[in-house]
């Protein structure tokens, strides 16, 4: 697991700036029309990573194209750098679009054109001449790890690689922002993990602002200073990626916070699980330790304190923006020392749940 | 062949096959010249496209349609007065050229839309977010990345042409398949239909193997 240093570049001005967002796809054939996003109110810091986590069919794919005009609000604004992008006509839209750089899930790159000659796309595009192009792609695709790869066409390249040949032409033209379309979610884990670096590279040494649409979990983990949930077509919940994680408030934010931080214990012990004590069971208590306290060496603190020993059942710690959580389930032979263990766990900031007796 | 054949039908052969492909030559290339961007609006002119004009694809597509369903040498009689009107006559090998050229545009058009759409719409996304205007799209996507499908359609109307242009017969219009028919069938030369059949043979092949090795020569998407 990388840890996510913060780049600390982002600041408490919006960049991307969305305010009562509705699009509704109008009706088709027999089907009623669709309300794909309500009432959307959504502030990107610049220099921010921000992403917006949702299963499929949540609206994210409507709402990341609303912000380079690829999608139109039915009401609500849409600005970017102060920018109302729906208030633009054509020629305006496609002019402000190339200071937008977008990469797709399934990359979309065009197989004709070599690695070099797709980075040159958005430059031709904008009508840059060929010897600035030249000047222009090369770096591009250096910053990028690919200038082996200038000539090679994508079908001899990986995913990976394709990606990266994605990211340098969403580069290309100076992007102020860089929208992700679930950028990763057609790569394998370790690939994933080496875009997402990318993306932090390119966040903290350009100082591009990222919004990224994804439904992994993991991805906003690694990545995302910030985080939005959005659920049937509306932002549910939305703050700092390391807050957001370790006290979800929204069912859907659980779920998925679950998948990466939840721990459920080993089914034999399940069965074995107990509500009461009983002669010869031991306590099984649930820590889950986030912010201030854990970093402090409370596990030993503890055991010091109150002069008890502790097995441990199950744990998971992680760190999410830099900072640790975790959830420990531990074993407590002196069931009489349960209160005083709560009582003292919770004096250390930590969240307790008895779990039952075992 | 100099033993089998006299003098004078070895260059009723090497005319014929000289008209028929100066026919298809002709024929191609204009109603490529129609039928290329024809095809390309095709495939992007139906709602929520890039050049969006439903009602006017709707007709064209009509008219293409109506154009292919008519079968090949009812269309050379029904339009000679087209023909007359276009090429100053309503017979001879120019004139054909005329009623092969509105077989083969509205052919092309159907061929060249099938190759347009088969490129991936997340090109087309992708485009449009760095800026790009329909045009360009065309331009720099569309053309270039359905090259390949492109080639393969223009080999296969070649094909059909030269198939079409031994109908032209009924107008005078020469070529191979006229020589076959006057001269194989009508004058009892079963060795002239042979020949000609042979050598229509042949140029198809040639016609087939360029086209296939130039489309795979402009399709990067397997490794090679």
């Amino acid at each position: 697991m990388t840890d996510h240093i913060s780049s600390g570049a982002a600041s408490d001005e919006a960049i991307i700036q969305l305010r009562g967002v509705e699009k509704t796809f109008a009706a088709r054939g027999a089907n009623a029309p669709v309300t794909a996003l309500h009432e959307i109110n959504l502030d990107v810091p610049r220099g921010a990573i921000l992403g917006v986590i949702g299963r499929s069919g949540a609206g994210k794919s409507t709402l990341i194209r609303l912000v380079n005009g690829l999608e139109l609000p039915s009401s609500g604004s849409v600005q970017v750098d102060g920018v109302e992008i729906s208030a633009l006509e054509e020629r305006a839209l496609r002019q402000e679009r190339r200071s937008i750089g977008m990469i797709f899930q399934h990359f979309n790159l065009l197989a004709r054109r070599t690695a070099f000659g797709n980075v040159a796309l958005p430059l031709e595009i904008a009508g840059v001449s060929k010897a600035e192009i030249r000047k222009r792609v090369l770096p591009l695709l250096d910053l990028v790890g690919l200038s082996d790869k200038v000539d090679r066409y994508p079908a001899e390249l990986s995913g990976g690689q394709k990606q990266r040949v994605g990211i340098a032409r969403a580069l290309a033209t100076n992007p102020k922002v860089l929208l992700s379309d679930e950028a990763t979610s057609a790569l394998d884990p370790e690939t994933t993990e080496q875009i997402l670096a990318l993306l932090r590279q390119v966040n903290a040494d350009l100082g591009v602002t990222v919004l990224l649409i994804t439904h992994e979990m993991s991805v906003i983990k690694g990545v995302a200073d910030r985080v939005a949930v959005i659920d049937e077509g509306r932002i549910v919940e939305e703050g700092a990626t390391y807050d957001v994680f370790t006290g979800p408030q929204h069912a859907t934010t659980r779920n998925f916070v679950s998948s990466i931080t939840g721990t459920q214990l080993p089914e034999h012990l399940a069965k074995r699980l107990s509500a009461a004590p009983g002669a010869g069971k031991e306590a099984l208590v649930q820590l889950v330790f986030k912010g201030e306290g854990a970093a402090q060496p409370w596990l030993s603190v503890l055991t010091r304190k109150l002069d008890v020993d502790l097995g441990i059942v199950q744990a998971k710690v992680d760190h999410i923006s830099g900072r640790p959580f975790g959830t420990l389930v531990v074993s407590l032979p002196a069931v009489e020392k349960l209160p005083a263990l709560l009582a003292a766990s919770r004096e250390l900031g930590l969240e307790t749940e008895v779990l039952g007796y075992a | 062949m100099p033993e089998v054949f006299s003098p004078q039908i070895l260059k009723l052969l090497v005319d014929s096959f000289v008209q028929t492909l100066y026919m298809v030559g002709i024929a191609g290339v204009i109603g490529t010249l129609i039928g290329l961007p024809l095809g390309v609006f095709l495939a992007t002119s139906q709602r929520g496209e890039l050049f969006a004009a439903p009602a006017v694809n709707a007709v064209l597509g009509l008219i293409v349609n109506a154009a292919r369903s008519t079968p090949f040498i009812i269309l050379v009689v029904a339009i000679i007065p087209l023909t007359r009107l276009i090429a100053g006559t309503s017979i001879g090998t120019s004139a054909a050229i005329v009623p092969l050229t509105i077989a083969a545009a509205p052919f092309i058009a159907r061929v060249i839309e099938g190759a347009i759409r088969g490129v991936d719409q997340g090109l087309i996304e992708a485009a449009r977010s760095m800026g790009a205007s329909p045009l360009q799209i065309v331009q720099k996507v569309l053309l270039p990345e359905a090259l390949p499908a492109i080639t393969l359609a223009l080999t296969l109307t070649v094909v059909s042409l030269i198939g079409y242009s031994a109908m032209v017969g009924a107008v005078g219009g020469g070529g191979l398949g006229d020589l076959g028919i006057r001269f194989g069938y009508q004058r009892f030369m079963p060795d002239v239909m042979l020949a000609v059949v042979l050598v229509l043979i042949v140029l198809v092949q040639g016609v087939q193997s360029l086209g296939d090795s130039l489309a795979r020569r402009f399709d990067k998407r397997s490794r090679h």
